[in-house]
């Protein structure tokens, strides 16, 4: 017998693939430039986290004995993988690659029962699982390339794969770079000088992980998935907000010993997360309140961890520690319900305020 | 005038493009027609005639039952063929009881009483006009009009509503109607207002209807009806939508628009009203719109009440291509046919054979929370969290969390990345709590009726041991009656 | 040391008598989970369960002597509802295909010999002797017991046939 379809019988033409698609789009001009500033081994990293990603997510689809196919094809391993490797340093080994994309996709997300099911975002455990164990593959850096030190496809992939140096290419990231300082007694001025220039780090033409300098880049994908309403303005601009606000106020109060919100707003993964992690859908709140809080609270946690912490970033800890949060903010911050009061009961006879 | 803010719907592609360009037409009158008893919220209606008798147009054949409740008339002169069940327009494809009409081709009406000043009638004639006329909302809900009517003058209505948010994609029956027949709308409305007693109206109209608003403000001119244009958006049709965009009061969730002093009906119901009271015609057809990527042509036709979804088909040049799908009503809320041989009633706005195309894909994947279905909830629901609640079978939990509230108008469905039958997960729920409902009040009942019947074995048993042990006595007095008799005698 | 002991053997007795006294204050009557069990149940006394009553089948399960699915007139809804208020999981299996059914006289082989309507415990079964009976569906609770007793098998339990009004969705069957 014919099976009768409930209503709506028409769709908005979206779909989760499409989305993830979307987001990888915004992603690809900050990463082919990451590609351009620091050479093959970046490409490589790119490559072996994507694939070791596919690899993995269709081995444990097969252990599960679920379909393969149509859960590869919504792309969000990919792009999953993808926001690793932009937020790994671009010269790092190959393993570490491996081990973070198989991290990412079987333990942070398929363990969690896949796609919509993990409460942690899989990059950012990643992530911050690798930074905890190989502490010293995760925060070794290189300078942006120039054309005389850029090592040609075969250096590149020796680079990557056989763990050969090239000299003088080892730098530090500026977080990391100031932090030194700070621990030898240096003042943040001169920790700066010759270090930091405002407009150098908004194209990102600096040391770091590639997907995380050219802010530039990062910001104009941003601003391309909130016009394409993949994602919304909320929690980008309160995370932001929650760095900006305080590095603003202690910076004034004792600039020998803070840095300003520039500094901060340009630096590490802020922008990337803001716009790219933080909005993942599944691991933040569902109401747009909710998504307020979560952003402003990452922003303060991130300017926290960066400024009384040990570690020199902080962006992935604070994901993380709000993604645990996040259950508690969606059992609290909830919409009210038409004819309601917030309590749930029925409203009174009087008319609602303007715009409410 | 400056509207006030609403939440949440969508926007979908309107599609009105196909149909509203075409001027309202009149169906040739089928040959048989099946009028089905229930076409209303609220009680069936009791049949009045018998198979083979001859009625003629605007003849009442089902005369409504209860305070909620709608009589039915028949949409042409015949003979009534056969009074049984037909499928009805219904998802399950179950049927109901249906009247089936042969048509004799003269469409005699009834002789019918005109009132020349239907403003000269009291507020009650026009009420008692609109319910003998069977009257029902007909932008859907269905609902009996006069007893709308009479409810709102017991609640002291102030504020009429009328409703020309025709929201649904394709859908230009409305439209059509305000375009072509404003002036007779604007008496109906101004009917309706009289006989509630109303001090304001206004009828808001979705500004993607620019023809129908120039008319309509043209018509409304120099009465006391305002007409307002409000934005196009899906679902602004949805009464308490029009009435928080127009008022920005809002009608409490346990309550009926009624309640704070206002009525809320459509356009076409206001035009069927003056009908009914000028000319004293009862509801026997209605302009609905035939519409689709697989019609030939699309139209705004005038139907009897009865004729087959495939009359209508045929009569707008049959299919261009073999539909996915025909849908009656529209693509948000409108349900999916078995078949085409089902009968027009009176809440069909259209019909609607779409192509694979316009329905898209409706492969379910996970849910990724991305939230897009909280954002278009009108109603401040958490879809996801309602459909994660009933999918684990635990329908309790989303009642807790406002289920009862859903009005099931397909925001969240139509917006999901994920494809996800949000709208089918609530209202299997809510089906499933309508039938513990029901069980739970059956089970009281027979509770009690075992109750009862216990006592009873109880009580007779009793009475009857009572009743022995009195004869019992009886038996041991005479004995010993006997045997002090018998020994005196000794 | 001293310190540890004297702080740990205080805490342990306060917790002590907080709980003493939590017990006397606190105290429920024994059997008011058997008569909030048996608000639930469908009262009809069928027997069904294997135990005298539905008071019998109340007492058991509050004991935990019985399944909560042990009400074949209940069904799903009474099951769910005695899992809620016991608190436990409650095995579907077995259950879910039970359909509603309800009382049926085949009138053609119905002799009108009152057995059924005497044993039925909610007065559902209308008739009198030598006369055709029949059965008040909303009255029946598919208890069973016409259905054993009926000399000629005219009255049996059939599946409620759904009507227009009864009828709704079924659950979405999705593969992911």
């Amino acid at each position: 017998m014919k099976t009768i379809a409930h209503s709506p019988h028409a769709h908005a033409p979206v779909t989760v693939s499409r989305v993830m698609l979307t987001v990888m789009l915004a992603l690809l001009p900050a990463t082919l430039y990451g590609f351009w500033i620091y050479g093959w081994p970046a490409f490589n990293i790119w490559v072996v986290t994507l694939l070791a990603a596919v690899i993995g997510e269709a081995f444990v689809l097969r252990l599960q004995q679920r379909p393969v196919r149509p859960v590869l094809s919504d792309c969000s391993g990919l792009l999953c993988a993808w926001l690793l490797a932009i937020s790994l340093p671009p010269w790092t080994p190959w393993w570490i690659a491996l081990l973070g994309s198989w991290f990412a996709v079987i333990i942070a997300k398929h363990v969690y029962g896949g796609l919509g099911q993990n409460p942690f975002n899989p990059a950012m455990a990643a992530r911050v699982m690798l930074l905890i164990s190989f502490p010293v593959e995760m925060t070794t850096w290189i300078a942006p390339l120039d054309s005389a030190h850029a090592p040609g496809w075969l250096q590149g992939l020796a680079v990557t794969f056989t763990g050969a140096q090239v000299d003088g290419m080892a730098s530090a990231s500026l977080l990391g770079h100031v932090k030194t300082e700070f621990t030898r007694g240096i003042e943040l001025q001169q920790a700066l000088a010759g270090y930091y220039a405002p407009l150098q780090a908004l194209w990102g033409n600096r040391a770091g992980s590639m997907g995380e300098t050219a802010a530039l880049l990062l910001l104009a994908g941003g601003l391309f998935l909130i016009a394409r309403r993949i994602i919304t303005w909320h929690a980008p601009v309160a995370m932001l907000v929650g760095v900006f606000v305080p590095s603003l106020l202690f910076s004034s109060i004792n600039p020998v010993h803070y840095a300003g919100p520039l500094y901060h707003l340009l630096s590490g993964g802020l922008i990337l997360g803001a716009f790219f992690i933080i909005t993942d859908p599944v691991t933040s709140p569902n109401t747009a309140t909710g998504q307020l809080i979560y952003g402003l609270c990452c922003g303060l946690l991130t300017w926290i961890i960066r400024t009384w912490g040990g570690y020199p970033e902080g962006v992935a800890f604070a994901v993380m520690l709000m993604n645990a949060a996040t259950p508690f903010i969606d059992h609290y911050v909830k919409p009210r319900i038409y004819g309601r009061n917030r309590k749930g009961d029925s409203v009174s006879l009087e008319p609602v305020k303007k715009g409410a | 005038m400056n509207l006030f803010k609403l939440r949440g719907g969508v926007h979908p592609q309107g599609r009105k493009e196909l149909a509203e360009k075409h001027a309202i037409r009149q169906l040739p009158m089928p040959e048989r027609l099946f009028v089905p008893l229930q076409q209303h919220v609220g009680a069936p209606a009791q049949p009045l005639v018998r198979v083979g008798d001859q009625v003629l147009k605007g003849q009442l054949i089902g005369a409504g039952q209860g305070f909620i409740s709608a009589p039915v008339h028949a949409p042409t002169s015949g003979r009534i063929a056969a009074i049984g069940d037909f499928s009805a327009a219904h998802p399950s494809g179950l049927s109901s009881p249906t009247v089936t009409i042969e048509a004799d081709g003269l469409d005699n009406w009834l002789p019918t009483r005109s009132v020349d000043d239907p403003f000269a009638l009291s507020p009650e004639e026009i009420a008692n006009a609109v319910g003998a006329a069977g009257i029902v909302g007909l932008g859907g809900a269905t609902f009996p009009s006069a007893v709308k009517l009479s409810l709102s003058r017991k609640n002291n209505v102030h504020t009429l509503i009328i409703n020309g948010g025709e929201c649904e994609p394709y859908i230009t029956c409305d439209d059509r109607l305000m375009q072509e027949r404003a002036a007779e709308i604007i008496e109906g409305v101004r009917l309706i207002r009289y006989a509630v007693g109303a001090t304001r109206v206004m009828v808001g109209i979705e500004d993607n209807k620019p023809v129908a608003l120039r008319e309509m403000q043209a018509a409304a001119a120099g009465t006391e009806v305002k007409i307002v244009a409000v934005p196009a958006m899906y679902p602004m049709g949805w009464d308490k939508q029009m009435i928080r965009a127009l008022t920005g009061c809002e009608v409490p969730a346990d309550g009926r628009t009624a309640d704070i002093g206002m009525l809320v009906h459509n356009v076409a119901t206001a035009f069927a009203v003056r009908d009914a009271v000028r000319f004293g015609r009862p509801l026997v057809s209605r302009v609905l719109t035939v519409s689709g990527g697989a019609i030939a042509t699309p139209a705004n036709l005038q139907v009897p009440i009865g004729a087959l979804v495939e009359d209508l088909f045929s009569f707008c040049g049959g299919f261009s291509q073999k539909p996915a799908r025909m849908v009656l009503g529209g693509p948000m809320m409108g349900v999916e046919l078995f078949t085409a041989a089902v009968p027009v009633v009176k809440g069909t706005s259209g019909v609607l054979a779409l192509t694979q195309q316009e329905i898209g894909s409706t492969q379910a994947a996970p849910c990724i929370r991305c939230s897009n279905c909280v954002r278009a909830c009108p109603v401040g629901l958490l879809p996801l969290e309602l459909a994660a609640h009933i999918r684990s079978g635990d329908s309790g939990a989303a009642v807790s969390r406002g289920l009862k509230d859903c009005i099931a108008c397909g925001c969240c469905s139509f917006v999901c990345p994920s494809h996800i039958p949000l709208v089918h997960y609530f209202n299997f729920a809510k089906g499933e709590l309508m039938e513990q409902e029901r069980g739970k009040l059956k089970q009281s009942a027979t509770k009690i009726l075992a109750e009862e019947r216990l006592a009873r074995i109880e009580r007779i048993e009793r009475e009857r041991l009572e009743a022995a042990a009195k004869r019992k006595a009886a038996r041991e007095a005479k004995k010993r009656a006997e045997q002090m008799s018998k020994m005196e005698v000794a | 040391m001293l310190t540890a002991l004297t702080s740990l053997t205080i805490l342990g007795a306060l917790l002590g008598l907080i709980l003493g006294v939590a017990a006397k204050v606190f105290r429920v009557e024994g059997n008011a989970m058997v008569a909030e069990l048996n608000e639930i149940l469908p009262g009809s006394q069928c027997g069904q369960c294997g135990f005298p009553g539905c008071n019998g089948a109340a007492q058991a399960l509050a004991e935990g002597r019985a399944p909560v699915t042990l009400c074949p007139p209940g069904g799903r809804a009474v099951a769910l509802a005695l899992a809620a208020k016991l608190g436990v999981d409650a095995d579907m299996s077995g259950v879910e295909d039970v359909v509603p059914r309800v009382a049926d006289v085949r009138e053609e082989l119905c002799i009108g010999c009152t057995r059924c309507f005497k044993v039925c415990p909610t007065d559902a079964i209308m008739g009198a002797a030598q006369q055709i009976h029949s059965v008040f569906r909303e009255a029946c609770t598919a208890c069973g017991k016409c259905e054993e007793i009926c000399p000629t098998e005219s009255i049996r339990l059939q599946p409620v046939t759904v009507t227009l009004h009864a009828w709704y969705w079924n659950k979405p069957k999705i593969a992911a």
